[in-house]
């Protein structure tokens, strides 16, 4: 009767293994530091902020990630079956409450860091003289809502919706507040350096409201109102991409986001209310 | 066939008959392999389904067979999505691992003939087997499958046809194919609770039980807990779509400038509160035995007992208990109170806690042993990189400011597939190439062992690395391509890269199908313990007896991880080795 | 010389000198003969586990219905049919006939348990025709989300009573000398999901009270 168990203690399957976990580990590290692929730049102070909690997190599990990996491939290696007796031990409650406390104080210190920008951006509503600005979301397209010189929205009601009559949020022409909004479909205009308040709407089903360089993402929900408020910095023209799965026009689901100086933003509304005549 | 009445009495006697020993049976051991292999095809046709995903984004205009015009629409594309989400997290995540492996070894393991609930466990398998039956169905109704994924969020899923293909009779066989499997997972976990409470052989004690049994038993707690609270989501759903009722769908919806006037005041972010209550202790029933496995893997091949084994029982049961606490992860730009996302994103990273405690107790494990390079202990070993890997990202996700840019990208797919479609399948690799010997009485071919192991580790990482770049460079998930976004165009390269190592990986799981099949019949005949193991599966022939133990009543006289004790010739002590049986010197 | 541990192993495989011949633990010899392999109290375990899971569906229509309730302004009051207190009071009944049935002498099993079926079935009547008398008023399934719940908890309670009786029966006509439990023991797992059953009707009745 063979004794012999399974005789694996391959130096070469324990070498392999440990190259590899050592290369993964550091082409995936590169690929971070050398940001192949990255964000694009915030243009918003609290985008810079997510910046930083992001960069915080990365380096911390970028630190236990290797120091994981790396102890793995180095435990593989060293004590891979070489005929030696194992060492027999059965744990280290010292270790255990250590490393147990260590992690807490890590992942909980890290996660109250992370909350100081979340309530800066949720907690708190938009300031007063913030622009309001309403986002319609519908399969598949974003309509963006101004109110106009009056600052009031005209009242909508979901059956006067209509796009072919150019009416694609249903605004009601009984209501006189309404006559002067403005409705720009697929264009959503912001004046940099001035707080918006936005309220996400849809008509249909959830849409999500993404602005990569506002490192902003919102649900747009039927039957609720949601309020998101920032102020972008940095004029240029950026992308809004849906969020949240719509349908099958989900993926090509966007709409353009322009930040404008001043000046331009006041052009812009003009160019909307004599187009919207 | 009388059942006798002879001390210790058997529950059944031995089957006889094609049907009662192989279709309709009692034994725990049949129906843990009946699991097995629908859980096997199921990841085929997953795998199958993923295949077409991923050809088509490297190259949509790629003329594809089976497709009309050649050409796949955006809404397959997101039948596909759906249907390979459902298949897999139900299918294959929630069979293989609890109801495939824990069927099969968990009360032989405790020392018990067969499970508490013979009837009951057969009938399981088979509701199973129809939810199956009932979700597959919805790729052949006219309208094809649902496209709202397999998270299902109303209005999307609840209004039917007018929000898009599939969403008609495809939704709901859908949610009655999933409302039959909380059924069928219910009964499962009901057997496996009361088997490990009351079955257990004379000195197993709660201390004493392997690691796999831990999870198992946790697992089935968290499952018995969790499908009920989604069966009653399938049910308002259900209702919302057939009856008329407004449980998540609210008033006012305009679909094609037609405004829906059958329903109004119902809350979306309902059905994903009770949707997540449920879906997360779900991802740690898809895991958690896998972290079982590894621990049992790692310490018999190390040939040492498992660093910290009261610590890894009490972080089986924290990870367990907190996975009810943390369903608002998946919520954070729901719409739901920003008070809420506090509490979630705190209790989010303290479930972190526990599963670096097992990271570190692997690595002790591992410390100081003498590794042996079987199959089954390299994909235990991959388990580990990649349990550390998918992980850590989840640091990001449970920020609720890094979640705003990150959620329902292509950070949270890499996320949920290193953890979930890897990490748990390495375990269930693991437990394969570790029990298969036990269960078809033959050794699995080790050099194709580990040629899978290599095709496969190489390849995940390879695939699903490159998916946190993407999602970093703001890729929104479950998009039919990369032309409806400018931003998107220029990441198009990495899904040629991610697409071309997909082929490869799944191509490289040929070689386990084969390996599999070919090794029944003319694999080497596997001993008793042909991996020198500790626990009772390896004190009976391979395989067992239908019985388990020959109408012998095992008698458990310490732990499971009895490895390197000193002062004895063999290095392993198994369970039921009596004490004055255990010589000090030879 | 004392033996090798695999030679050890080959013995207890092959069925000699393994073990202490000490039958497995559990059974609680109430069926002399019968089988201990599966203690009675695994049953019990099954039942309480069962109850569990139980409570976790209808927890999760109870919070459906708190918030539903909260959030909008459709929510009409749904007048109970008064047919309602006459069920409950038939199935706090059936609870008492089912606790006699087991306490009695074995003679009087049989008609207080049959009593306990008929409650059941009554009760069950009886909530059929609380919705023909909502449904007259004009309340129906999908009129509005208070009747709506009203609708999905009494069934789904009355579903699970359904399958409570369906259990009452089998324990009085199932031959019980071939099972691995005893008739007494049946009925008093029967017993332990009835007594829940009422009392769940209890809070769901409550729930539909108070919320109306």
């Amino acid at each position: 009767m063979s004794r012999k168990g399974p005789e694996h203690g391959s130096t070469a399957v324990a070498l392999a293994l440990a190259v590899f976990l050592l290369l993964f580990t550091a082409i995936t590290v590169y690929i971070f530091v050398a940001k192949w692929w990255w964000f694009p730049p915030a243009i918003t102070v609290e985008g810079h902020e997510f910046d930083s909690q992001f960069f915080r997190t990365l380096i911390i599990t970028g630190v236990v990630f290797v120091a994981a990996q790396l102890g793995l491939a180095l435990a593989i290696y060293r004590f891979r079956e070489q005929g030696k007796p194992a060492r027999h031990f059965e744990g280290h409650t010292g270790m255990e409450i250590l490393w147990t406390l260590a992690t807490l104080v890590l992942f909980i210190g890290l996660g109250i860091y992370a909350e100081k920008a979340w309530a800066e951006v949720h907690f708190i509503g938009a300031s007063p003289g913030a622009l309001p600005i309403e986002v319609t979301a519908q399969q598949f397209a974003w309509n963006f809502r101004y109110a106009g010189p009056d600052g009031k929205f005209g009242r909508t009601k979901p059956e006067l919706v209509s796009a072919s009559t150019g009416n694609p949020v249903g605004i009601d022409p009984a209501d006189p507040y309404g006559k002067d909004d403005i409705v720009s479909p697929g264009e959503l205009a912001i004046p940099a350096g001035r707080e918006v308040d936005l309220t996400l709407k849809s008509l249909d089903v959830t849409h999500g409201f993404y602005v990569r360089e506002l490192r902003l993402k919102q649900d747009a929900v039927p039957g609720m109102e949601i309020h998101l408020h920032f102020k972008a910095d940095d004029p240029g023209t950026y992308e809004l991409a849906c969020g949240q799965l719509c349908g099958l026009g989900h993926y090509k689901m966007r709409a353009t986001v322009k930040v404008l100086s001043e000046p331009d933003f006041e052009k812009w509304m003009q160019q909307q209310e004599a187009a919207n005549q | 066939m009388v059942t006798t009445a002879e001390a210790g009495g058997h529950v059944h006697s031995a089957p006889t008959g094609f049907i009662r020993k192989y279709i309709f049976s009692l034994d725990h051991k049949v129906i843990g392999i009946q699991y097995l292999l629908l859980a096997l095809f199921s990841v085929f046709l997953g795998m199958a389904l993923s295949l077409l995903m991923r050809i088509h984004l490297a190259w949509p205009a790629h003329k594809l067979p089976f497709f009309s015009g050649g050409l796949m629409t955006p809404e397959q594309y997101l039948a596909l999505v759906t249907m390979h989400g459902s298949i897999m997290v139900f299918m294959v995540l929630t069979t293989a691992p609890q109801s495939g492996f824990g069927n099969y070894f968990l009360p032989i393991q405790i020392g018990a003939e067969d499970m508490a609930f013979p009837t009951l466990n057969m009938l399981s398998f088979w509701t199973t087997f129809v939810s199956l039956a009932v979700m597959a169905s919805a790729f052949f109704v006219p309208e094809g499958a649902p496209i709202s994924g397999w998270t299902a969020y109303p209005p999307l899923s609840a209004v039917g046809e007018q929000s898009g293909p599939g969403q008609g009779a495809g939704q709901t066989l859908w949610v009655i194919g999933v409302a039959i499997f909380c059924a069928a997972s219910l009964m499962g976990a009901l057997n496996f609770i009361t088997t490990t409470v009351d079955l257990r052989a004379k000195g197993m004690s709660l201390l004493r039980l392997p690691l796999t049994v831990w999870a198992w038993f946790v697992t089935a707690v968290l499952g018995l807990l969790a499908f009920g609270v989604l069966l009653a989501a399938c049910v308002l759903l259900l209702l919302d779509r057939t009856a008329g009722t407004s449980f998540f769908i609210p008033g006012g919806l305009v679909f094609t400038d037609q405004v829906l006037i059958s329903h109004k005041g119902g809350s979306p972010l309902l059905w994903q509160h009770l949707f997540w209550f449920f879906g997360h202790p779900e991802v740690y029933i898809a895991i958690l035995p896998g972290m079982g496995v590894a621990s049992h893997l790692l310490s018999t091949f190390a040939r040492k007992p498992v660093f910290g084994y009261k610590a890894m029982v009490i972080a089986i049961c924290g990870i367990g208990f907190l996975g009810f606490c943390v369903w608002g992860h998946h919520m954070f730009v729901s719409g739901m109170s920003p008070y809420s996302a506090f509490a979630f994103s705190l209790l989010t990273m303290t479930i972190g806690v526990p599963s670096a405690i097992k990271t570190f107790n692997w690595l002790g494990t591992l410390w100081g042993g003498r590794i042996q390079f079987t199959s089954a202990m390299l994909f235990a070993l991959g388990f580990v990189s990649l349990f550390v890997t998918g992980g850590l990202s989840g640091l990001f996700l449970a920020q609720p400011t890094l979640d705003l840019y990150l959620h329902d990208t292509y950070f949270v797919v890499a996320h949920f597939h290193l953890i979930m479609g890897v990490a748990a399948i390495f375990g269930i690799f693991g437990a394969m190439y570790f029990w298969y010997p036990k269960m078809f009485g033959r050794m699995l071919n080790e050099g194709l062992g580990n040629l899978h192991f290599w095709l496969t580790f190489v390849g995940v990482y390879a695939i699903f690395m490159p998916m946190h770049y993407l999602g970093i460079a703001g890729h929104e998930r479950r998009y039919a391509d990369t032309t409806g976004v400018g931003y998107l165009a220029k990441l198009q390269p990495v899904h040629v890269f991610i697409t071309i190592a997909a082929i490869i990986t799944v191509a490289g799981q040929l070689v386990f199908l084969f390996n599999f099949l070919h090794s029944m019949k003319s694999g080497k005949k596997a001993e008793v313990n042909p991996w020198n193991a500790t626990t009772l599966e390896w004190t009976v022939s391979s395989p067992p007896p239908f019985d388990n133990f020959g109408g012998k009543h095992p008698h458990v006289y310490r732990g499971p991880y009895e490895f390197g004790v000193a002062g004895h010739t063999a290095d392993f002590i198994p369970q039921n080795l009596e004490p004055e049986k255990v010589s000090e010197a030879h | 010389m004392a033996p090798t541990i695999t030679q050890e192993l080959e013995l207890i495989t092959a069925g000699h000198g393994g073990g202490t011949g000490v039958p497995a633990r559990g059974g609680d010899g109430d069926r002399p003969g019968g089988s201990r392999r599966v203690p009675v109290r695994a049953y019990f375990t099954l039942v309480q586990l069962l109850l569990a899971a139980i409570v976790m569906f209808f927890m999760a229509l109870t919070s459906s219905y708190i918030v539903r309730k909260g959030l909008g302004t459709d929510w009409q009051q749904t007048p109970l049919p008064p047919i309602l207190w006459f069920n409950t009071v038939i199935l706090l009944g059936s609870s008492l006939t089912i606790h006699l049935a087991r306490r009695r002498e074995r003679a009087a099993f049989r008609p207080w348990w049959t009593l306990t079926i008929l409650l059941g079935l009554t009760f069950l009547g009886g909530q059929l025709l609380a919705w023909k008398q909502l449904a007259a008023a004009g309340m129906f399934l999908d009129t509005n989300p208070s009747s709506s719940f009203f609708y999905l908890l009494t069934s789904a309670h009355g579903l699970h009573l359904a399958g409570g009786i369906f259990v009452l029966f089998y324990v009085v006509f199932r031959d019980w000398r071939r099972s691995r439990i005893s008739q007494a023991a049946a009925a008093d797992l029967a017993a332990i999901y009835w007594h829940f059953m009422d009392g769940l009707w209890l809070f769901l009745l409550a729930l539909l009270t108070l919320g109306r």
